[in-house]
């Protein structure tokens, strides 16, 4: 930094002179010299460095003045200076005057106006996140002369191509409302716009803009909830708790309370549901009431948001669980709520809140029987020392609330032990919870009673002061008199200090003076002695207990009554003096005023029951705020506060959640006869978009699969049960849900292209519910689909097979997996190529050798896109021998590969056993015995025969799991008791499932697999093998791969991977015209198997 | 929406401000220090204050206190920041993929994926030394340092222990629901895959006992004789184990005689802290309570992970997992 060099500039000479040779007061002066040209000449020096023109100096004061504008210093006369850097090429440089404007556009409008064209120019650079940074800080200007151009700018951004650039714009919306709130109408026409958009970037923000500008606007929404509740997952974070809350709120408005008339019959449901949704008699038993299928799907997708790690998002889930869910659901929040425990304070004090209020209004709801549902975690609730005072406070509040008969010992029996603790305002509290655990608890209350008795001895006072309070609350609520503990707190009265605990005793004596006649009127005789030194309180209960006692024993206290009288008559202050003089006007009327009409009947009015005090959750009053909220916390409305609108009776229309059709569906009416026209190519597309781009994401789908088959059957099983819907409509429902969303999640993985053809399928549906209201059973907000396919069950035939149609097309879209055959679904073939649909499978048809490219369908398509399992163009007809018919016995054993897919596994490699009987007997019982596998290898056994008679031949297929390796699988046959030691050892060629790609990928890969991973070889053709088609064929029987269309004629290209690891290999062949030699090169990440390919296609090249 | 954010250092410094609306002075932090100072100690303080035009949020994070000023309502927990602007020659690029938690192009030489299992306990043991409540907290922290986007796959052997878990966003909550399989694409780097809770309904064995015999006079000091053991560790060694006592406010020192470790007492905080080490289960270790402790290789919930598979990429990593059970929040009452 140059600082010190240009103040020295400016330092007066002298002192430069005097003090430059003594280091020690040079450097004293010069930092007080720095103090105070700080304001004058830093600024100076700043200047100069942002006028520079190095980008480094520029930087380090923008640094500099950022740091000020941090620290909250005033650099506001740095304006100019800055602003004209705004043009600046460094883009960290620009960021910090980004910054920089932002905090001080608004103080200086006329120069801040110089900077926005470069913001307009920003607007339109091609670098999405340099558009998203120039609205943003044109929207954080708050400077109204822009209005305009920020509204223009917005509109921009609204149809911009990258969701990030639209995600600012809603950004961009409430700012510019601040700003301006005139602009209303027109931002809630970008606001319609953005609530549409199907980014999950983009709705949060939407959302966000929607609650800030026009909550009010609820007809906004209907479009979009179904598509708000499927992508609620998906959404960021911050996104999802401002949907929650605003759909918690949709939902006051559009459902019908789930709780109201629940004990009633089924005659109140609402109208539109008779025809919209016919439940079976199943899930009627289930729930009391019938939902609205869309307040449903609201639940159901917000419920796995409980497990987010974001407290916020919890909570958010809570509140809208507590205030929308049938009363029976709620509980599930609270295993999740109490896990929020667990985290910082803030965070606790907020939750804690909010189960406090929770507890209070489901004991206030009166839901008998029913336990609550925060009593499992009751000892969650329980106090440590070290938590701060008010978290201690809150969690008494919980523990009350879920005090039962049940319970009420352990609650008791921890209060006890936190009465011991230091913190008196917790204890005091403790004491309060006692009282009314007590009082709500009808059989503990003399357990309590004592309990705080015995609490009157203790060395603290203020303990006791506490108790005495509670006690006396108690006690007036008891009808039996307790003689006993109201003397013993009489004679408490000398040690006791507390004002509201001498208060409380003495208006004790009073009220129930009739039961201790003796001791009161002393009590009133020590006190009328240290009267004048009592606190307001104390003087003001004295005045009570002695007329009191005036009025029940007139004859013993009637000079002392009239002492006190006469000491509060001169009392200070004027509240004693007036209570003094009204009870004395109406204990010793005046002379004359005998007869006095009140007088007469002061007893009444003294000694009148009074009710007992009803000790309640401070949280009751709470209720009318919405959880979670700040005014719920505060217990106070706070500014901007909207009240969560009551339940309407009646629902309103809910065909509005409706979607329309989008122009690329056709129409329900079209439907059913252009289905199969219609669907082919769909299935075609999807398919591809499904195993679509990087390549990864295609190996992502195809080791899913294969996982799935190894960790357990549970996943195939789920699998196969989504997609055979067709077949059996009602198991579907469950395991389809659990599918789907996993789905959901791979393409939020993925590429984000996926993410519009599946809302347009979900769209189409939901239209076509609008059509046809009953059947609408696939609806494709794959939520609802849970209640909506049970309803179609008992719909007609047609409805049926209507539904078949949807959800052949529905699971053929998004998913790609909907376009297999039922049975091969039901195996979960995952990415092995459907079987049937490959006539080259059987042996006969082995020698067509059309060219497979040819096959494929030459589209363009992007880069991976075209990586697909393919199925083998050549099946091997030569056969090993297995087991010799000397050595078996007469049983010979040969094997064949089929180059099919195994059916057990994908990773399996399939061998056909044929097994033939040449001796003279029946052979009965082959299977196989014991296996001797490496490790990493795994064996599908055949389904073994049971008698094979003499000269017949039979087959067993077998799958095996090489991992990739050439070592032998080696088992036992078991024939008839006898084994035969069985040695299978497929040669490299084997191991291998062709692939199909374009030649694009081809290239990309090969290049990827560069280096040790590739093999190079040159082999001298043989006179046979000239010409490229005896030369693919050669290939294709030496090693199970598939040819990739080529665009030059001198080369030939193959694809494949292995069977088990899935690593790609890659083969190319070269032919140069006229030449003997051809190089091929392999690549394959496992060098071992191009290696070994290599070797084996040169000597297949090699032979005639 | 934040107005405006204040960070407040501990010796009660406004040095930092940050105004998103409209600028607020800072004399608005007033308001808080009155707060503080009605607080016996900073985590007294209420979490929301409440002022004529605002309200003020404060979180208390690493003794810095955080102020966010608000005007309207907002929805707890989740205030909004603007996104601020970084200060880096590079854009950001997390915000734009669907995978924000994760950056593309990640390349390691060699793969690693290591996953930490820590539990803490959770407990209140009473005067008798019955346990009165007992809980874990446990956590799954990953350093995944792995090519490319891969796709993992977490099993474990006793996913059923689970009561509770909460998920970092790159786990796919349905594959949990319904396989009980961690199924995620990891972050780069550090990161806490999953927090899970087992709560007091199940037993948990604590794996230290603590006897103690304390007493006070209020003249002329007390006695303090406490003793701690291993209980329950099933073969493992209890290590870095920590006594604090917190005494009460009267208490101006301690002369204490240890067998073992060593021992410190703050006169200002009023905490005796005893650092005992490990135990050795023959000689045990007496002091004449708050307990820390780790136990590391075993969890003790149980919990065990399976395996781990890769998919979407080719390489093997290497994997690694390891096991530490602590205490949490583990007071014993006197």
């Amino acid at each position: 930094m140059s600082t010190g060099g240009s103040y020295s500039n400016e330092r007066p000479p002298t002192v430069d002179v005097d003090y430059a040779a003594d280091p020690a007061s040079g450097s004293f002066f010069s930092t007080e010299f720095k103090k105070c040209s700080l304001d004058d000449n830093k600024h100076e020096d700043l200047k100069q460095m942002l006028d520079s023109n190095k980008d480094g100096l520029k930087l380090e004061a923008m640094k500099r003045i950022i740091g000020m504008v941090a620290k909250g210093r005033d650099a506001s006369e740095l304006f100019p200076a800055v602003v004209k850097n705004v043009v600046s090429a460094n883009l960290e440089v620009k960021k910090l005057v980004y910054v920089y404007l932002v905090r001080y556009a608004e103080e200086q409008q006329d120069l801040a106006l110089l900077s926005i064209s470069t913001f307009q120019r920003a607007l339109k650079d091609p670098n999405q996140l340099i558009r998203a940074c120039a609205l943003r800080v044109l929207s954080s200007i708050r400077v109204p002369v822009i209005v305009p151009i920020m509204m223009l700018a917005i509109k921009d951004a609204m149809t911009d191509m990258s969701p990030y650039v639209r995600k600012t714009a809603a950004h961009a919306i409430p700012k510019l409302y601040n700003l301006d709130p005139e602009q209303k109408e027109e931002l809630i026409q970008v606001i319609e716009k953005l609530l549409s958009d199907k980014t999950t970037l983009v709705v949060g923000s939407a959302v966000m803009a929607f609650e800030e500008v026009c909550p009010e606007r609820i007809d906004l929404i209907h479009k979009n909830y179904r598509k708000l509740c499927n992508l609620l997952v998906d959404v960021e974070e911050w996104g999802q708790v401002i949907i929650i809350n605003m759909l918690t709120r949709y939902a006051r408005t559009q459902f019908v309370d789930p709780n109201a008339g629940s004990e009633d019959d089924d005659r109140e449901r609402p109208f539109y549901e008779d025809d919209e949704e016919i439940e079976d008699d199943e899930t009627l038993a289930k729930r009391p009431k019938p939902m609205d299928p869309d307040h449903r799907l609201l639940l159901r997708n917000a419920k796995p948001l409980l497990q987010s790690r974001n407290a916020a998002v919890v909570l958010g889930v809570a509140q809208l669980y507590q205030h929308i869910a049938p009363r029976t659901e709620v509980s599930l929040v609270a295993r999740a709520l109490v896990r929020l425990l667990r985290s910082h304070r803030e965070i606790q004090a907020v939750v804690l809140t909010n189960i406090a209020s929770m507890s209070t209004r489901r004991k206030a709801s009166g839901c008998k029987g029913e336990k609550d549902m925060f009593e499992p975690y009751l000892k969650s609730f329980f106090v440590r020392s070290s938590d701060p005072t008010h978290i201690k406070a809150l969690k008494l509040e919980v523990l009350t609330n879920l005090a039962t008969d049940t319970n009420i010992s352990v609650i008791l029996r921890e209060f006890q032990t936190y009465i011991g603790s230091s913190d008196k305002e917790f204890v005091a509290a403790t004491i309060q919870a006692i009282g009314r655990c007590a009082s709500n608890i009808r059989e503990v209350t003399d357990t309590c009673l004592s309990g705080l008795v015995s609490l009157l001895s203790n060395r603290d006072e203020s303990v006791v002061g506490e108790s005495v309070v509670v006690i006396r609350k108690l006690l007036q609520s008891e009808t039996v008199g307790h003689k006993d503990i109201i003397s013993h707190m009489a004679r408490l009265m000398d040690n006791i200090k507390i004002p509201m605990a001498r208060a409380s005793i003495l208006w004790l004596l009073g009220e129930y003076c009739d039961k201790v006649p003796k001791i009161a009127p002393d009590v009133l005789r020590k006190m009328a002695k240290t009267f004048i030194s009592e606190d307001d309180i104390v003087k003001l209960q004295i005045l009570t207990l002695a007329t009191k006692l005036y009025l029940t024993n007139p004859k013993q206290t009637r000079l002392l009554c009239q002492y006190v009288y006469n000491l509060a008559k001169y009392d200070t202050n004027y509240d004693i003096r007036d209570r003094a003089r009204l009870t004395r006007a109406l204990v010793f009327p005046s002379q004359g005023h005998e007869d006095n009409k009140l007088a007469k009947h002061a007893k009444k009015i003294f000694l009148a029951t009074k009710p007992p005090p009803v000790q309640q959750s401070s949280f009751k009053d709470r209720d009318q705020f919405q959880l979670s909220t700040l005014s719920h916390l505060i217990n106070a409305r706070a500014t901007g506060y909207q009240d969560l609108p009551p339940f309407p009776e009646e629902a309103p229309d809910p065909t509005v959640r409706y979607v329309e059709l989008p122009a690329s569906f056709t129409p329900e009416n079209h439907h059913k006869p252009s289905h199969p026209k219609k669907s082919k190519p769909q299935k075609m597309k999807s398919f591809y978009s499904d195993e679509s781009s990087p390549e990864d994401e295609s190996e992502d789908d195809a080791s899913d699969s294969s996982s799935d088959s190894d960790s357990d059957s549970d996943s195939s099983d789920s699998d196969s049960s989504e997609s055979s819907s067709d077949e059996d409509n009602e198991s579907d429902s469950e395991e389809e849900e659990e599918e789907e969303p996993r789905f959901k999640r791979k393409v939020s993985g993925g590429s984000s292209k996926k993410r519009p053809e599946k809302h347009g399928v979900s769209q189409s549906s939901g239209s076509e519910d609008t059509d046809s209201s009953s059947s609408s059973s696939s609806s494709g907000s794959e939520s609802s689909s849970d209640e909506e396919a049970e309803n179609s069950e008992d719909s007609d035939e047609d409805v049926k097979k209507k539904k078949k149609s949807d959800r052949e097309q529905r699971n053929s879209v998004p998913q790609g997996r909907g376009n297999r055959s039922n049975l091969d679904l039901l195996l979960d073939l995952d990415d092995t190529p459907p079987a049937m649909d490959t006539p080259l499978l059987t042996p006969s048809l082995g020698g067509l050798l059309t060219p497979s490219p040819s096959s494929q369908p030459s589209q363009p398509l992007p880069p991976g896109a075209s990586i697909q399992p393919a199925s083998a163009k050549f099946v091997p007809t030569v056969t090993q021998e297995l087991l010799n018919r000397i050595s078996g016995g007469g049983l010979a054993v040969a094997c064949r590969f089929t180059r099919s897919p195994h059916l057990y596994s994908p990773r399996m490699t399939s061998v056909e056993l044929s097994f033939t009987n040449n001796g003279s007997e029946e052979i009965r019982d082959i299977s196989v015995g014991s296996k001797k596998l490496a490790p990493g290898m795994a064996l599908h056994e055949f389904a073994g025969i049971a008698v094979l008679s003499p000269d017949t031949t039979l087959n067993g297929t077998i799958g095996v799991d090489f991992n990739d390796t050439t070592q032998p699988a080696m088992f036992d046959l078991v024939v008839g008791g006898r084994t035969f030691s069985i040695n299978i050892t497929a040669p490299i060629g084997e191991l291998l499932m062709p692939l199909a790609m374009n030649e694009g990928d081809f290239n990309l890969n090969q290049i990827k697999l560069r280096g040790m991973n590739e093999q190079c070889g040159v082999v001298s053709l043989s006179s046979g093998n000239k010409d490229i088609k005896s030369l693919v064929n050669r290939v294709y029987e030496t090693a199970n791969l598939l040819q990739v269309q080529c665009s030059s004629n001198d080369i030939v290209k193959f694809g494949g991977q292995t069977a088990s690891g899935k690593a790609l290999v890659l083969v190319s062949l070269s032919l140069p015209q006229d030449e003997q030699e051809s190089t091929i090169s392999v690549n394959c990440e496992k060098m071992v198997i191009s290696s070994m390919l290599l070797k084996e296609i040169k000597s297949a090249l090699k032979r005639d | 929406m934040i107005h405006s954010l204040f960070i407040i250092n501990s010796s009660g410094d406004v040095f930092m401000e940050k105004h998103w609306k409209s600028v607020i002075p800072r004399s608005i932090c007033d308001y808080f220090f009155d707060a503080q100072r009605k607080a016996n100690n900073n985590e007294d303080i209420p979490p929301v204050i409440t002022t004529p035009h605002h309200y003020l949020i404060s979180v208390l994070r690493s003794n810095l206190f955080f102020i966010a000023v608000c005007m309207t309502e907002v929805s707890l927990l989740a205030p909004h920041p603007s996104p601020c602007l970084s200060v880096s020659a590079t854009l950001p690029t997390g915000q734009l993929s669907n995978v924000p938690w994760r950056r593309s192009g990640v390349k390691y030489t060699n793969n690693e994926a290591y996953f930490d299992v820590t539990e803490e306990v959770d407990a209140i043991i009473d005067k008798s030394g019955a346990t009165v409540a007992a809980e874990i907290q446990g956590y799954i922290d990953c350093c995944i340092k792995l090519t490319g986007m891969p796709d993992l796959t977490l099993t474990f052997i006793n996913p059923r222990l689970f009561d509770d878990v909460s998920f970092h966003p790159c786990v796919r909550l349905k594959r949990w629901e319904s396989e009980r399989v961690l199924s995620f694409v990891p972050p780069d780097g550090n990161s806490r895959l999953l927090s899970y809770h087992i709560g007091s309904q199940s037993v948990v064995a604590i794996p230290v006992y603590i006897r103690h015999n304390i007493s006070f006079r209020d003249v002329g000091g007390g006695r303090l004789d406490i003793t701690v053991g291993p209980k329950q560790t099933m073969g493992r060694s209890v290590e870095g184990v920590v006594l604090e006592v917190p005494m009460p406010k009267c208490v101006l020192n301690c002369t204490l005689t240890i067998s073992q470790g060593k021992y410190t007492f703050d006169p200002v905080s009023k905490v005796l802290r005893w650092d005992l080490g490990r135990i050795d289960p023959t000689k045990l270790p007496n002091m004449r309570g708050n307990v820390q402790f780790t136990v590391t290789q075993l969890a003790l919930s149980g919990l065990k992970v399976n395996r781990l598979d890769i998919y979407g990429e080719k390489y093997k990593p290497f994997k690694g997992v390891k096991y530490i059970t602590k205490a949490g929040r583990f007071q014993v009452r006197t």
